[in-house]
């Protein structure tokens, strides 16, 4: 190519065919429409995440007095369940003495509440399989129990016994004073 | 398509339009395309499939038309559809049996295909055409479920959404994007009702390209064996009109019975009572077409192979053609197979009997035998954990292996020569020979 144009007089137009220049446009032209398209992509993907208001959700408190001893409160938090249990002294003993037993999701009772708040579960009500809600007192382990797929939990909302991979969640809280609790 | 056309424009007005548009042309090649002249009933659920997904569209316009698609409404409107919108009752009864309709046609319509081979060369891209088809309906009618928004909806919802949570690392913020939030919620609901408007109409262009797809290679038969000569096929119309239009008119009466005397036979009576995001209902089931999944997914103990092996089995149908091995496409001509495919069917439906049982029911009630691992051998898991293994088996061992180790039946020359060499067909005095006819 190049000795074929030598001597000759610069032409303008002939430059175009250089194809060189050509793969350069095209290079430039595909990588700019791709760079577009995924540059758009993210906003149209994105959208569908939790919008501003739904992340600026509220905490809540809760006052624990409306809880008997033995029962449990269910509230609603962030849209899923929130169990606000009142353990007995028995149901805390079976949980402290079951710290050592073989489990999926090895946990101490102790790490599951307040110190010194034994008594106070606060625990997401959403089984960790695929989300049901499990039921109170249920199943072998006198925790809870889901329906869906047979999940057994403890009196430490601990996963003893079927499909689910971990115990059941202990969300962000703090006691405000010795009978409210803030959440989230 | 067919090769060439044998379309005349006979007026000038035709003339002018075949030259510009020619869309009259289309259609008449689509009625004239030579067909197999041996094709059974099996082979008119295309047709009813077809009609089904139209009924689905019309009868959900008419309800989106009054449908509210959030949280605070949605129930109540769907009760506003079913008491006092003019025939709302009907619109409704129709989309939700429709719904039924629409998976009874399309699983008849894969075993169909599953028994005469017709996800073998040259009809691959046609068959993974349909499993596209088949995974649009099932987002599709999901989606559907939930917008009522009762109890089997909302955790419906939550369980099947949660599925995903099952993936490592990915997990959770895949499915808090489908969420739009931190639970199942009106963003939820909202953007499944938009997403349950346009997927019917994907399904619609994805259905033109499986139409495209099989006017290339034209259809399998009943007897497998390639369309050799014009002798073997009749035009569309109107041979295949009458005998679609007439298994149509069946199914309608089969549609309309449950419309009429049974219109929530199929469905959950749990789904007449309002969402309520704090209590699980007791015993929480999908809708009928889905219980085999659901019973592969509660058959393995652990989370994430529960899910895996759930999304596989709906894989093996997408790899189907490069399984098996046999170069025989219809069973007819396989006994081996045509009993190890009877074994599938019962395997798929036992699947579904178990996924609408709770995983620990007694098979045979009243004994408990042994505890094998988990749970009771007479137990509905552990028929469930036999049945998958025979649905895996049945893709990854029996197909592969049987193709080679078989020994097939022999196949007719062509289409016609059954027909022909059929002892009733011989005239009278002549021995029958195949052979030397067409
Ligand atoms: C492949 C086609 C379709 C299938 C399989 C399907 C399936 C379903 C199902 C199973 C339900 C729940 C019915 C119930 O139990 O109440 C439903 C509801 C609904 N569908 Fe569809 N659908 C389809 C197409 C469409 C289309 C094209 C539209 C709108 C343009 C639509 C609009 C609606 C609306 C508004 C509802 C809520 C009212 C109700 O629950 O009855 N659907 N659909
Ligand atoms: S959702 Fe709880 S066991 Fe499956």
């Amino acid at each position: 190519m190049a000795d074929t144009v030598a001597g000759a007089s610069p032409d303008p137009h002939a430059a175009g065919d250089d194809p060189s220049r050509r793969d350069f446009i095209h290079i430039a032209a595909t990588t700019a429409a791709i760079g577009a398209v995924a540059g758009l992509a993210w906003p149209f993907i994105d959208q569908m995440n939790p919008a501003g208001d739904t992340l600026a959700l509220a905490s809540v408190e809760f006052d624990l007095t409306k809880v008997e001893q033995g029962q449990q409160v269910v509230l609603k938090w962030r849209g899923k369940p929130l169990f606000v249990r009142s353990r007995t002294g028995a149901e805390i003993a079976k949980a402290v003495k079951d710290d050592t037993a073989s489990m999926r999701d090895p946990a101490r009772d102790e790490d599951r509440h307040k110190p010194g708040k034994a008594e106070w579960l606060i625990l997401v009500g959403t089984c960790t399989h695929l989300g049901c809600v499990p039921t109170f007192g249920g199943g072998d382990y006198g925790g809870w129990f889901c329906p869906c797929h047979g999940s057994h939990y403890d009196t430490s909302g601990r996963i003893r016994k079927g499909p689910a991979p971990t115990n059941l969640a202990v969300p962000e809280y703090a006691f405000l004073s010795d009978t409210k609790v803030k959440i989230g | 398509m067919s090769g060439h056309s044998s379309y005349e424009p006979k007026t000038g007005i035709e003339r002018w339009l075949d030259t510009r548009l020619p869309i009259v042309r289309f259609g008449a090649d689509l009625l004239d395309f030579p067909t197999p002249k041996n094709l059974n009933y099996w082979w008119t659920f295309g047709g009813i499939l077809a009609m089904c997904l139209g009924i689905q569209i019309v009868t959900g316009i008419v309800l989106a038309m009054h449908y509210v698609p959030h949280v605070d409404y949605a129930f109540n409107s769907v009760e506003r559809i079913m008491r006092d919108v003019n025939f709302g009752w009907l619109v409704r009864y129709m989309h939700a049996n429709g719904a039924s309709m629409f998976f009874i046609a399309v699983y008849i319509h894969m075993f169909r295909g599953l028994y005469y081979g017709s996800y073998k060369a040259p009809r691959e891209i046609l068959w993974i055409l349909g499993c596209v088809i088949y995974l649009l309906m099932m987002a599709t009618a999901f989606m559907g479920y939930v917008l009522p928004w009762g109890q089997m909806s909302f955790h419906g919802a939550v369980v099947i959404t949660n599925l995903f949570g099952a993936l490592p690392i990915v997990g959770e913020s895949i499915t808090t994007w489908l969420w739009g939030g931190f639970a199942v919620d009106n963003a939820t609901l909202n953007r499944f009702f938009s997403l349950h408007f346009l997927l019917p109409f994907m399904i619609a262009g994805v259905v033109i390209l499986h139409i495209w797809a099989l006017h290339v290679p034209g259809n399998n038969n009943p007897t497998g064996v390639n369309v050799k000569s014009k002798e073997d096929t009749v035009p569309f119309h109107p041979y295949y009109t009458v005998k679609d239009g007439f298994a149509i008119s069946l199914f309608l009466l089969m549609f309309a019975t449950f419309v009429f005397f049974q219109p929530n036979a199929l469905g959950d009576a749990v789904n007449y009572v309002p969402a309520n995001p704090l209590v699980t209902p007791a015993h929480i089931v999908p809708e009928w077409y889905f219980l085999p999944f659901y019973a592969i997914l509660r058959a393995v103990p652990d989370k994430l192979m529960g899910v895996l092996l759930m999304f596989g089995a709906i894989a093996m149908l997408f790899v189907l053609p490069w399984l098996d091995t046999s170069k025989v496409r219809s069973m007819r001509y396989r006994p081996t197979a045509k009993l190890y495919f009877g074994l599938f069917v019962l395997a798929c439906l036992i699947l579904g009997y178990c996924g609408g049982r709770l995983p620990d029911d007694p098979v045979i009630p009243g004994i408990s035998t042994f505890q094998l691992l988990d749970a009771d051998l007479n137990s509905m898991v552990w028929l469930s954990r036999v049945a998958t293994a025979y649905y895996f088996g049945y893709f990854v061992v029996i197909l592969p292996i049987l193709g080679l180790t078989e020994t097939p039946l022999p196949q007719p020359e062509s289409i016609s020569a059954p027909v022909l060499s059929h002892p009733a067909n011989a005239p009278a005095g002549a021995a029958a020979s195949p052979e030397k006819r067409g």
